[in-house]
Order: C-alpha cells, then structure tokens, then sequence
C-alpha cells in the first residue's frame, strides 16, 4: 500500500511538472501580448517587459518562473495592475469551491438516493421515472440548464433569485445547473451497482437470516453497492470545476471561471499559468486522494498493491 | 417377453455429410448484432432520428429559400410560423437554416473528433497492449500523465493558440481526447492476448499483424463502436462549452453551441430561441445515449438470445 501511494505521489508531481510546462509553452504561444496597446511608445514597452522579466530568453524565464512556482509565488498580474496571481486565486476560489461542493453534495445525495429507489423498484414506473432523469441529465448541457433554470424559477414563477451569490436562496439554482450531470451519471451507476448487490448470495443470506427488509437494505445493500461510486469521484470534480465556469458567468459569480475566461482572451501569461497550475493541482490532487481512499475501502486493491 | 436377436436390428444408412450440416441459416457476430438492434426499439429509434438529423443536416440548407447568414431587419425575432420554421432569430435569420446549419458543424465536429480520438486512441493502447514491455511502459507513462491533466484547460489553451474554426476544434479535442480510449482498448487487447483462439494462432505461425487485424481487432470492434456512440456526446457537448465562453465557432458561422448562446441572450423575451437548440442538442445527446447503450447490448454475446 505504501509502495502504492508512494508511487501515486510521484506521478502527481510528474503531472503537475509536465503540466505547467506545457502551460508555459502554449501561453507565450497565444496571439498577441499582454501590452499590446496602441498608446503604449516603445520605451514604456521596453520597461514593462524588462519589469515582468520578459526581455529575457525564454529558457532563464522559464527557470525563474518554476523556482517561483515551486516556492508557492505565482507573479503579479500583467493585466489587473499591482495585484498578484496568488491574491487573485484566493480573492476567487472560495466562490468556485463554494458552488462546487453544494453542486457535489446536492449531486451524491439525491444521484445515490434515485439510483437506490430505481434499484428497488427495478421494472416498475418508479424506476422508470428515475431512469427518465437520469437520461435527461445527460443529454442537457449545463449553461442550457442553468438558463431553463433561471427562465422558470426565476422569471417565470419568481421563486428564486436569477443571478449574484449572496444568500442560501441565491446558491440553490446554480448548484443544481452545475451538479445535475453529475447527479445523472451517480444514479445511473448507482442502479447498476444496487441491481448486482440485489442478486448477490449475502443479500439472500441476509433474508434468510430473518433479518427486516429495512435492515437487509440499509447494512448490507447499500453499504456494499456505494463502493463504485467513490471511483467516478475524481474524474467528477473535474467535470464539476469546468462546469462552474459557464454557470458562474450565467449566474455572475465572482469565481475562478471568469478570471481564467478573461485572462486568455487578455493574454495576461502569469494569470492564466498562475490558474492553470492551480485547477490542475487542485484536480491532480483531488484524483489522488480518491485514489487513496479507494485504494483503502476497497480489499482487492490493497491486496494488489504491488502489481499496480 | 420377445427374444431380442441381432437379425431385428439393422444399419439403415448413415450420412456422415448431413450429420455435420447445421440446419439454421449462420449468423455472423455483425448480423447478429444488426439484427439485435433492429429488435431494440429504443436504440433502432435512435439510430433512425441521428440518420434522419445528418441528411437534415446535409439537405436542409440547400432546399430553402433563405441563408444561414443574411440578417432581415423586418423579420427580427419572429416566432414559429409556415414561413420560417424555427421562426427567426434576434437579427432576422431563419432559425430552420441556422438549425441546420449549425448541425453540419456540431455533427461533423462531434463525429469527426470522436472517430479520430478512437482511432489514434486504438493503434496506441493496441501497440501497448499487444507488445508489452518497454513500449507500453513509456505509452502507460505518458497516458498516466496527460489523465491527470484537465482535458478542458488543454484544449482551451489550445483553441486560443491554434485559432478558432471547425478544423482548429477538432485538432484541439484529439490532442487529449484519444486517452480514454487508448486505457481501455489496451485492457481489452491485455485480456485477449492471453486468451487461447490467440495462443492457436500463434502455435499455427501466424504473424503478429494478421493476429492483430484477423482475431484480435474483430473482437474489440464492438467495444470500441459502443465508445464511440458514448463519446461524440461529449465531443458535442464540449464543442458547444467552448462555443458558449466563446471560445468556438466565432459569429457568422453557426453550431449548435453558437445558436443556444444567442438563444439564451433573448431567453426572457423570446424563449422560443433557446428551445430549438436545445431540443436539438438534447434529442441527438438522448439519441446517442441510448443507441449506446442499445450497442453495448448488442454487441455483448452473453446477452445473445436473452431477450
């Protein structure tokens, strides 16, 4: 197991290593720069590109940039004047990681709830009426869905708030645009992995041990049949993290979405490096605690820890 | 009690020709596949509605009046009528045309994204698979990386660099896109490279290529079909995600992702703009859903003969 993890972490640190390389490549890629502006006389230009270290060859400003990464310092801005990368991530995160974790609870919760209630209930209307939701979820791409959203909740039956991220009233509406995808695929595979678990030989022990239906369901069921869905946990937050970005313009909210948005069409390098690194550390170690964690819960992983 | 003698039983002829012959006509995995489909009536559905939107999407345009492009100040926002379909949007284009129109990209886009991803996708993890050793090492190692990195940011980044159009999309999605395909395709051929019907062919000297195309591929094909159906979904969807932060298809040329985000700008006034988009995404995304799902059946032999 330890070996495992070990082995985990490096190739997290790899990832991370490859990741804002290439970042750094494709960024001093991106048409034009963050200075082209048609007042700005070549002598300012110069200072600002020597004051940014951009008069540089690119090999020492890549040198710099990754000591400075490595040491937790982003740089400055090139585009929102005296404020640093750093600032402006956590000026921004806590919005995105708000909306992001009432987007995940509300999309577990009820995706594992429907996928137990279809399970139970396998042929008759009510599992048909959960399968209906969870296809819809799928095939509904989240802006459309936050907008229908806001069109009848907000316009139409004047129930909750359109936009802005102030209240409890006001995150009800973009975290379900955000989680309902999510919340689709949880009660799908939740219904697979219940339908298996229904049949299995300790269900039947269970029954014949006498046990109540409540109690066949709850300990030895479900308990069983939600291991499955810790493995789609990683690459869910991710789907969740991209998803913010439509919704938080949508709803206007001052998350990270808009900021990595407008930094590209800027050209503004240190930001969008800055929250690049940041989304995919984030997500890299997301993916690896889950990993983790599976690797924990889950018996035959540990046993073949050392084959993976 | 009757005396059995051997003089009562008798040879009455024995045709070693028709013992062997097999008495129901032979059907092949892909005709068996095919008709399992065509049993399904949710997925053949399906696959009729997708046909039914690429010819739309191929002949629409041609047969109308109007053009996908040409604003008309006095047919601004006009809702459904016999005149314009899909009624007409905020500055006077046919909405049925744009429709249209914006199908060619996103199907083309959605298609063409996912056949590549599967494809390159396929060679790789089969290479891996089949070979083992260091090949698959360094392919494992550069997957087990790009997985870890946001497929959206790269191809973000990479649509601003590379520009946007139809092409640029599709270049951006297969930079990263082909991985998924590339892990599970090389976990099928692990599977069946130790299986026997490849172990007998490698006692009867047959080379590795013939191998690989003639009883390796056909068994994965089905499986890799089915990916495909479940991943242009998501190709379409992304295609429509970077349309919408505008980072797509660039106004006047039309997708689907294009046409909800105009949509959505009128959606208090005439909400009709939104809806046609969306029933379109949402009824192709319903569509290849399910034919996914009916595919996966059909191309599963356990399944065969349950239904």
């Amino acid at each position: 197991m330890a070996k495992y993890i070990v082995k985990r972490v490096l190739l997290a640190i790899v990832t991370l290593f490859v990741l804002a390389s290439i970042v750094f490549v494709l960024v001093r890629l991106l048409p034009g720069d963050p200075f082209s502006n048609p007042k700005m006389t070549p002598e300012i230009r110069a200072n600002l590109e020597a004051y940014y270290g951009l008069d540089k060859p690119l090999p020492v400003q890549y040198v710099t940039y990754m000591k400075n990464v490595f040491r937790g310092d982003l740089g400055y801005s090139m585009k929102y004047e005296g404020r640093t990368v750093n600032r402006i991530i956590s000026e921004s995160f806590p919005f995105s990681a708000d909306l992001g974790i009432r987007a995940l609870c509300f999309a577990f919760f009820f995706g594992i709830i429907l996928g137990i209630i279809a399970a139970l209930n396998r042929g008759k209307k009510l599992d048909f009426l959960c399968i209906l939701i969870a296809i819809i979820g799928t095939s509904i791409p989240d802006f459309i869905m936050g907008s229908l959203l806001q069109y009848f909740f907000g316009i139409k039956w004047q129930l909750l708030p359109v936009a802005q991220y102030t209240s409890f009233r006001h995150t009800i509406l973009p975290s379900i645009a955000v989680g309902f995808y999510t919340l689709a695929s949880v009660s799908r595979l939740m219904r697979s992995s219940m339908l298996e678990v229904v049949t299995s030989d300790y269900t039947k022990t269970a029954r014949a041990k006498g046990l109540s239906e409540f109690r066949v369901t709850f300990k030895h069921q479900i308990r069983n049949a939600i291991t499955p869905i810790i493995t789609i946990m990683g690459p869910t937050v991710a789907a969740v993290l991209t998803g913010t970005f439509v919704i938080e313009a949508l709803f206007a909210i001052p998350g990270m979405g808009k900021y990595y948005v407008d930094s590209i069409n800027m050209a503004d390098y240190t930001l969008v490096l800055g929250m690049t690194i940041f989304y995919g550390a984030f997500l890299v170690i997301a993916i690896l605690i889950v990993d983790i964690l599976y690797g924990i819960i889950d018996p035959r992983i540990r046993l073949s820890g050392k084959k993976a | 009690m009757a005396e059995i003698t051997r003089e009562r039983f008798k040879v009455i002829g024995k045709n070693t020709k028709s013992m062997e012959s097999i008495s129901r006509p032979n059907i092949g995995y892909w005709q068996d596949a095919w008709r399992r489909i065509r049993k399904n009536r949710i997925a053949f559905f399906s696959l009729c509605l997708i046909g039914l939107y690429i010819l739309l999407a191929i002949f629409a345009p041609m047969f109308s009046q109007y053009d996908y492009s040409t604003q008309n100040v006095n047919e601004m926002s006009q809702s459904l009528s016999s005149k314009h379909w899909f009624g007409t949007d905020a500055l006077g284009r046919d909405l049925w045309v744009r429709s249209w129109m914006g199908a060619r990209v996103s199907l083309t886009i959605g298609f063409a994204a996912s056949i590549i991803n599967a494809c390159i996708g396929s060679i790789l993890g089969g290479i891996s698979g089949f070979y083992g050793g260091k090949v698959d090492m360094l392919i494992q190692r550069i997957v087990d990386v790009l997985y870890g990195i946001p497929s959206m940011i790269v191809t973000i980044l990479l649509m601003v660099v590379i520009g946007n159009g139809v092409h640029c999309l599709i270049i951006a999605m297969c930079m990263v896109g082909w991985i998924g395909s590339c892990r599970f395709v090389r976990g099928e051929v692990l599977k069946l490279r130790e299986s026997d019907f490849v172990a007998a062919a490698r006692i009867l000297g047959v080379p590795d290529m013939v191998i690989i195309i003639k009883h390796i591929l056909p068994n994965v094909m089905g499986l890799i079909i089915t990916n495909l159906t479940m991943a242009i979904p998501g190709a379409i969807f992304q295609e429509a995600f970077l349309s919408y932060i505008g980072l797509g298809i660039k106004p006047p040329g039309c997708s689907w992702g294009v046409l909800a985000k105009e949509g959505i700008a009128q959606l208090r006034i005439h909400p009709y703009q939104v809806v046609v988009p969306a029933v379109l995404i949402c009824t192709t995304m319903l569509a290849l859903n399910l034919l996914g799902d009916g595919l996966r059946d059909a191309f599963d032999p356990k399944l065969r003969g349950t239904e």
